[in-house]
């Protein structure tokens, strides 16, 4: 099926999710139930409405010896005997579950799509995390030599800043961004202000990025309602329609890449899903692009054709990129500030969407007006990207 | 890396103890690592394993600080993308100097050292590591 022959719209007309942080005291199913209950309620549906369940998990297995994910999620949520399809994309299986339940409503086969994400990361230590991570690298070629994720993008930090001149300084400004943003989002796992220096003296982990250039290992779930556009003011007055969604593929290991600096997967969905919902780039009022680094925010916005290749930090420098400028980016605080519990993420960027498009936002970080926004979400070192486009409804 | 059991580490003793790579004789393309498939030409190309340069630069480096399990005892550690002589990419650490020393371009060479250590009753990883170029390496 091609985009443009789908049977139908698709939008989103509920939403929810938990705190992200370290949620000591919930199980993986406990924050499956309170997101996803969230979501139900505020679509205003009851169980035996949900006509398919499609969650995006990364390592149930590695991070709390859970799998068979699909079926947990209908259990935990008393809705057997719904079908539930769990899909894993490492970072980015939360869109490519949201993809996947675009498909299944667009299609015409089902009118109510529960779709979500959850990762339970704190039931591990750090170094069982960094191993389960590790996962989503080449196993064989980069985990086996002691590669590490932070080790991944400093890679490619390295060799940015050799190509195109990006100062240490210029890079903390991401995290300072999206921290400044982060601030004001309730259920950010980092609600705290930080500066540049704050960014430059904090530990290295793996040169030239510091703690403060990573997202952190987080607790959380985000679950959202889909439905046929044409039904959605049953559910909602205030439907977000999904108006293009693309994902594209790379090469596991990052060593495979024409180039560290761009990351190929991310032009080819943006430049689909771009198409798909008939935008220009001028058109977007706001966009969540995927920070687990500092760096990878800085190769997403070039990758998506806001700015020209090594362009980026004039952005930041000028503020453009903060609410108030002309490409707010992560207003509620990205990856960093908010925290990434790796199979929720791409929800909950949609879900940030849909706040800022039903005009919701804490008041300090609404753009004001929003119509139109851009999610991306990535996998890996992008071997895995999704780009979705959404668009108010009402 | 979780601990595995010994038929995934034998099975590729050859191309992490001798640096094997792979040549499609349809393309003519060397790529890394040696598998079944060549990339370019897919079904259509016949590949078979070839010996890699042993000798390269460092295309982009970085110092693990925070290591996964297993590799604890090394930390700090510098690991690579190294672009070797007959263009072929990989990722390998870098040994034998500080981690000051290494930067984009600096020339290496192969040499044959332990990974890690699978913890007490697992298997001692061995395979290929790169170490500053004294032009000691021959084919």
């Amino acid at each position: 099926m091609k985009f443009s022959e789908r049977k139908r719209d698709v939008a989103i007309v509920g939403v929810g999710s938990t705190r992200f942080g370290e949620h000591w005291d919930k199980s993986l199913k406990d924050l499956i139930a309170e997101a996803g209950f969230k979501a139900a309620t505020e679509a205003g549906i009851r169980g035996k409405d949900v006509e398919l369940i499609v969650g995006g998990n990364m390592s149930g297995g590695m991070f709390v010896g859970q799998e068979h994910i699909a079926a947990l999620v209908a259990d935990t949520m008393g809705l057997q005997p719904t079908p539930s399809i769990r899909v894993e994309a490492a970072c980015a299986s939360g869109s490519l579950a949201l993809e996947m339940g675009f498909l299944a409503v667009a299609s015409g086969m089902y009118d109510v799509v529960l779709v979500g994400g959850v990762e339970k990361m704190t039931d591990v230590y750090t170094s069982g995390a960094t191993t389960a991570l590790a996962g989503a690298m080449d196993l064989e070629w980069e985990a086996y030599f002691g590669l590490t994720f932070p080790g991944i993008f400093a890679l490619i930090a390295q060799r940015y800043m050799y190509e195109y001149g990006l100062t240490r300084e210029q890079l903390a400004l991401v995290a300072v961004k999206n921290h400044d943003h982060g601030f004001y989002n309730p259920l950010a796992q980092f609600r705290k202000k930080i500066t540049v220096e704050d960014v430059l003296d904090s530990t290295l982990v793996a040169d030239p990025l510091r703690l403060l250039d990573c997202s952190p290992i987080t607790d959380g779930a985000a679950t959202m309602v889909l439905v046929p556009a044409e039904k959605a003011h049953q559910y909602t007055d205030t439907p977000i329609i999904i108006s293009g969604i693309a994902q594209a593929s790379d090469t596991l290991s990052l060593f495979n890449r024409k180039s560290l600096c761009t990351v190929n997967a991310t032009i080819e969905a943006g430049k689909q899903a771009f198409s798909q919902a008939k935008i220009s780039h001028k058109d977007v009022d706001l966009v969540e692009v995927h920070d687990c680094f500092t760096i990878a925010e800085i190769l997403a916005l070039e990758d998506l054709g806001f700015c020209k290749k090594g362009e980026a930090a004039k952005l930041y420098e000028e503020g453009e990129v903060w609410v108030g400028g002309s490409l707010p980016v992560n207003t509620d605080g990205g990856l960093k500030s908010a925290g990434h519990p790796i199979g929720a993420t791409g929800i909950k960027q949609v879900i940030e969407i849909v706040h800022q498009l039903r005009g919701e936002s804490p008041e300090p970080v609404q753009v004001k007006g929003a119509e139109i926004g851009v999610a991306h979400n990535l996998g890996g070192s992008g071997a895995t990207v999704v780009v979705t486009v959404l668009k108010r409804g009402d | 890396m979780p601990q595995t059991a010994v038929p995934a580490h034998w099975r590729k003793y050859k191309e992490r103890y001798l640096l094997l790579g792979m040549l499609c004789e349809t393309c003519g393309k060397i790529t890394f690592p040696l598998g079944s498939v060549c990339p370019n030409c897919r079904r259509a190309g016949k590949v078979k394993p070839v010996r890699l340069s042993g000798k390269g630069k460092v295309y982009s480096y970085t110092v693990i600080r925070a290591a996964p399990e297993g590799f604890e005892v090394f930390t700090p550690y510098v690991i690579a993308i190294i672009e070797l002589d007959d263009g072929v990419k990989l990722t390998s650490q870098v040994i034998d100097c500080e981690p000051e020393e290494v930067h984009i371009g600096m020339p290496v060479q192969v040499c044959f050292r332990k990974i890690r250590e699978e913890g007490k009753e697992g298997v001692i990883c061995y395979g290929f590591k790169f170490r500053p170029a004294d032009n000691s390496w021959k084919p």
